[in-house]
C-alpha cells in the first residue's frame, strides 16, 4: 500500500516543476506548458485524497473532472490568443509583448 | 471430455494454468499469463494485415471485374507474405532534417494504439483482454490518441506535403471521433454499462434492430477515422501522395501498413461487440467455444461490406468530408441519443421502449435522408447540373 | 507491487516535467508534455480512478496536446534552439520553486492526515454520473456553457481578418 504522503510528495514536486516551468521561460506557450503541469498537480492531490480519506462520495473525482474541464476551455483560449498574437506581431517572447508596460 | 471440448479455450488457459502453477511461484504465473495474452492481442493486427490485404485485393479486383493476386500460392494466398518480405528488405531512408527520435517513434505508436485497442473486446464468454470498468470509453480514448502519433509523424517528416497531410487527418480523425462517441454513449445507455463483456451478455436482442440509425452512424465515423474509402483523400497516390507518412520506407511504413488493416478489424470488432452481438450465435450457450467462431464471422461479414464500399464509391472532398461530419452526424448522433435517454425515462414496460426506440432511430434516418436528398437538389440545381 | 508501480510512474512522470521545462525545442517541450500526462494517467489508475484516468488520456492528450502542437506549429520559428529558453531571472526562479517544494514537503510530511481504510466502491462510474445529475448539477451546466463559451471564443479570436 503506497502511503498518502507519496503521492503528495509527487504532487508538490510536479507543482515546483510547472512553477518553475511557468515563471522562467521565454515562450508563451511554454508558459502555457506549465500552467498545465500545475493543473495537473493539482489534480492528484485531489484524487489522492478522495482516495485515502473519503471514499463514501465522489466529490474528489468530481472536482478533478471540472479542473481538467476549466483547464481545457482555457488552454484552447490561450492558444488562440498565442496565436493572434504572433500573426500580429510576429513573437511569442513573452518579453516582447509590453506595449502596456508604463 | 465433450464438456472439456465444450469450452475448450477457457479449459485450454485453466488447464495451462494448472500445470505452470506446478513449479512457477504466483507472481510468475501471473506474469507468464499476462505476457502470452498480450502476445496474443499484439499478433492480432498482423494477423489481420496478413488476411485482410489479400481479402481486400481479391474483392477490390472483383468488384473491378478482375482476378486480383493469383500467382503466389493457390488463390494467390501467400500475396501478403511476399509483400512483407519484399517491405522488409528494402532500405530504411531517414530524411535529411528530419526529427530523428520523433520520426522513429511515431510509427511505432501508431502501431501500439491499433494492438491497444484489442485488449477490450471479448472474443467469447470469459475470452477477454481485460474486461475493464470502462471498455468502451478506453476505445475512444485510444483512437483519439492516433490523433497524436500522425502529428508526430507528419511533422518530424520534413516535408510540407506530410504536415499538410497530417493536418487533414487530424481534422478529420477530430471531426469524426464525436459522432463516434454520441453512438457509443447510446449504446451505454442502453444497456447502463461501459462493460463491453457486459454489453455482449446484455444483448439478447442484437443491438442493431434496436438502434439502427446508431449503427449506421458509428459504421461512418469508424470508416471515417480508420481513413479508408470514400475518406481516404488523406492517403490516396492521386490526392496527397500517401500523406503523412510519405517519407517512411520498409519496415517502417509497414508499421503503418499493419496499423491501418489493424485499425480496420478493431472497428469492425468493436462494432460487432456494440451492435451485432459479439459471440452471440445459436447454440453457444451450450458450446462457449463457439464464441470466437461466430465472433470472426460477423466481422468478417463487416470488413466485407466494408471493402465493398471502398470499391464503389469515389472520394469526398475535404470539405464536403468535414461539412458531413458536422453538419449531418453531429446532429443525427445527438437527437439519437436524446431520444434515447428520453425514452428510457418513460415508465412503460421494456419491450414497448425498444420499440420506441427503434421508431425513433428510424425517423431520424428517414428525416436525414430527406433533408440531405432537398439539400443536394439545391446543390445541384445552383450549380446547374443535370437533376433528375 | 504498488510500491514499484508508484515508484516507476512518479519517475517518468517527473522525468518527463522536468524535461518539458528545460527543452529547448517547443515541439520536443509538448511531446514530452504527453509523456507526463500518460504518467500521471498511470497514477490516476493506481488511485483506483479509472475514469479519471481514461478522461485524462481522452482530453489531455487527444486534445489538448493536439491544440498545443499545432499552435507551436503555427507560431514559432520551429527547431530554433539558438534563443535562449530562459529569461534573466530563472535562477531565482528555481531557487524559489526548490524552496516551494521544501516547505510544501514539511508541511505534507508533518501533518497528521485522516487517512481511512475504506473499500473502492466498485460502481464508481454510476456514481459519477449521479452525481453530475443529482448534487453537482449547476456546475455541470456552468462547465458545458463554460465550453461553449471558450470554443466560440477562440473560433473568434484565432479567424483569419479577410
Amino acid at each position: 500500500m503506497v502511503p498518502l504522503t507519496w503521492y503528495l510528495f509527487l504532487a508538490a514536486a510536479l507543482f515546483c516543476i510547472g512553477v518553475f516551468g511557468a515563471l522562467s521561460r521565454r515562450n508563451a506557450i511554454a508558459v502555457l506548458m506549465g500552467i498545465e503541469l500545475m493543473l495537473n498537480a493539482v489534480n492528484i492531490n485531489l484524487v489522492a485524497f478522495w482516495r485515502y480519506t473519503d471514499l463514501g462520495q465522489m466529490t474528489g473525482q468530481l472536482f478533478a473532472v471540472f479542473v481538467i474541464t476549466v483547464a481545457a476551455a482555457e488552454a484552447c483560449v490561450g492558444l488562440a490568443l498565442i496565436i493572434t498574437i504572433y500573426r500580429q506581431r510576429h513573437t511569442v517572447n513573452v518579453e516582447e509583448l509590453d506595449t502596456m508596460k508604463g | 471430455m465433450i464438456n472439456y471440448l465444450s469450452d475448450f479455450f477457457v479449459n485450454l488457459a485453466r488447464s495451462w494454468t494448472a500445470w505452470i502453477s506446478g513449479f512457477l511461484p504466483v507472481w510468475a504465473v501471473t506474469v507468464v499469463n499476462y505476457v502470452i495474452v498480450a502476445v496474443i492481442l499484439v499478433m492480432m493486427p498482423v494477423i489481420a494485415t496478413l488476411t485482410l490485404t489479400w481479402m481486400e485485393r481479391k474483392v477490390i479486383g472483383r468488384i473491378q471485374n478482375r482476378i486480383g493476386p493469383n500467382r503466389v500460392g493457390p488463390w494467390g494466398i501467400f500475396q501478403a507474405i511476399a509483400d512483407a518480405v519484399k517491405m522488409l528488405v528494402k532500405e530504411d531512408i531517414v530524411p535529411d532534417n528530419a526529427d530523428k527520435p520523433v520520426f522513429n517513434i511515431a510509427p511505432i505508436l501508431i502501431a501500439a494504439a491499433a494492438c491497444l485497442l484489442w485488449a477490450v473486446l471479448p472474443f467469447g464468454r470469459n475470452m477477454i483482454g481485460a474486461d475493464l470498468n470502462i471498455g468502451a470509453l478506453y476505445v475512444i480514448a485510444i483512437g483519439s490518441f492516433t490523433t497524436v502519433a500522425v502529428l508526430m509523424a507528419g511533422w518530424s517528416s520534413n516535408n510540407k506535403f506530410a504536415l499538410i497531410g497530417a493536418f487533414r487527418v487530424v481534422a478529420q480523425l477530430l471531426s469524426y471521433e464525436i459522432p463516434m462517441v454520441l453512438s457509443v454513449a447510446a449504446v451505454v445507455l442502453l444497456v447502463g454499462t461501459m462493460r463491453m463483456g457486459q454489453i455482449v451478455e446484455l444483448q439478447t436482442v442484437p443491438f442493431v434492430f434496436l438502434l439502427p440509425t446508431t449503427f449506421l452512424i458509428y459504421m461512418l465515423s469508424a470508416i471515417a477515422e480508420t481513413g479508408r474509402a470514400p475518406f481516404d483523400l488523406l492517403e490516396a497516390d492521386s490526392e496527397i501522395v500517401a500523406g503523412y507518412f510519405v517519407e517512411y520506407s520498409g519496415l517502417k511504413f509497414g508499421w503503418f501498413y499493419i496499423a491501418e488493416y489493424g485499425n480496420l478489424m478493431a472497428v469492425a470488432a468493436i462494432a460487432t461487440t456494440l451492435f451485432l452481438g459479439g459471440w452471440r450465435g445459436p447454440g453457444v450457450a451450450a458450446v462457449p467455444a463457439l464464441g470466437p467462431f461466430y465472433f470472426a464471422v460477423k466481422i468478417l461479414v463487416i470488413v466485407f461490406v466494408l471493402m465493398w464500399i471502398r470499391g464503389t464509391l469515389p472520394r469526398f472532398r475535404i470539405d464536403q468530408m468535414l461539412g458531413f461530419a458536422w453538419k449531418v452526424l453531429v446532429p443525427a448522433a445527438l437527437a439519437n441519443l436524446l431520444w434515447v435517454a428520453i425514452v428510457l425515462k418513460l415508465p412503460v414496460p421494456t419491450a414497448l421502449q425498444w420499440l420506441l426506440i427503434l421508431a425513433g432511430n428510424l425517423i431520424t434516418l428517414v428525416v436525414a435522408l430527406t433533408l440531405l436528398g432537398r439539400a443536394a437538389k439545391q446543390y445541384a440545381a445552383r450549380r446547374g447540373l443535370v437533376s433528375a | 507491487m504498488q510500491q514499484v508501480a508508484f515508484a516507476v510512474l512518479s519517475l517518468i512522470t517527473l522525468g518527463a516535467a522536468i524535461m518539458v521545462v528545460t527543452t529547448p525545442s517547443l515541439l520536443r517541450s509538448a511531446l514530452w508534455l504527453i509523456l507526463a500526462f500518460f504518467g500521471i494517467a498511470g497514477i490516476f489508475v493506481l488511485l483506483n480512478a479509472d475514469f479519471l484516468a481514461i478522461t485524462q488520456i481522452l482530453v489531455y492528450i487527444g486534445a489538448i496536446s493536439t491544440l498545443m502542437i499545432f499552435a507551436v506549429m503555427l507560431s514559432s520559428k520551429v527547431m530554433d534552439p539558438h534563443q535562449p529558453r530562459f529569461n534573466e531571472q530563472w535562477g531565482l526562479v528555481g531557487g524559489f520553486s526548490a524552496l516551494l517544494f521544501v516547505a510544501l514537503a514539511a508541511i505534507v510530511s508533518r501533518v497528521v492526515w485522516p487517512v481511512a481504510q475504506g473499500e473502492v466502491p466498485v460502481d464508481t462510474i454510476q456514481r459519477l454520473g449521479a452525481d453530475f445529475v443529482g448534487p453537482y448539477v449547476i456546475p455541470f451546466e456552468i462547465a458545458s456553457v463554460l465550453l461553449v463559451v471558450a470554443m466560440i471564443g477562440a473560433i473568434i479570436i484565432a479567424r483569419e481578418r479577410e
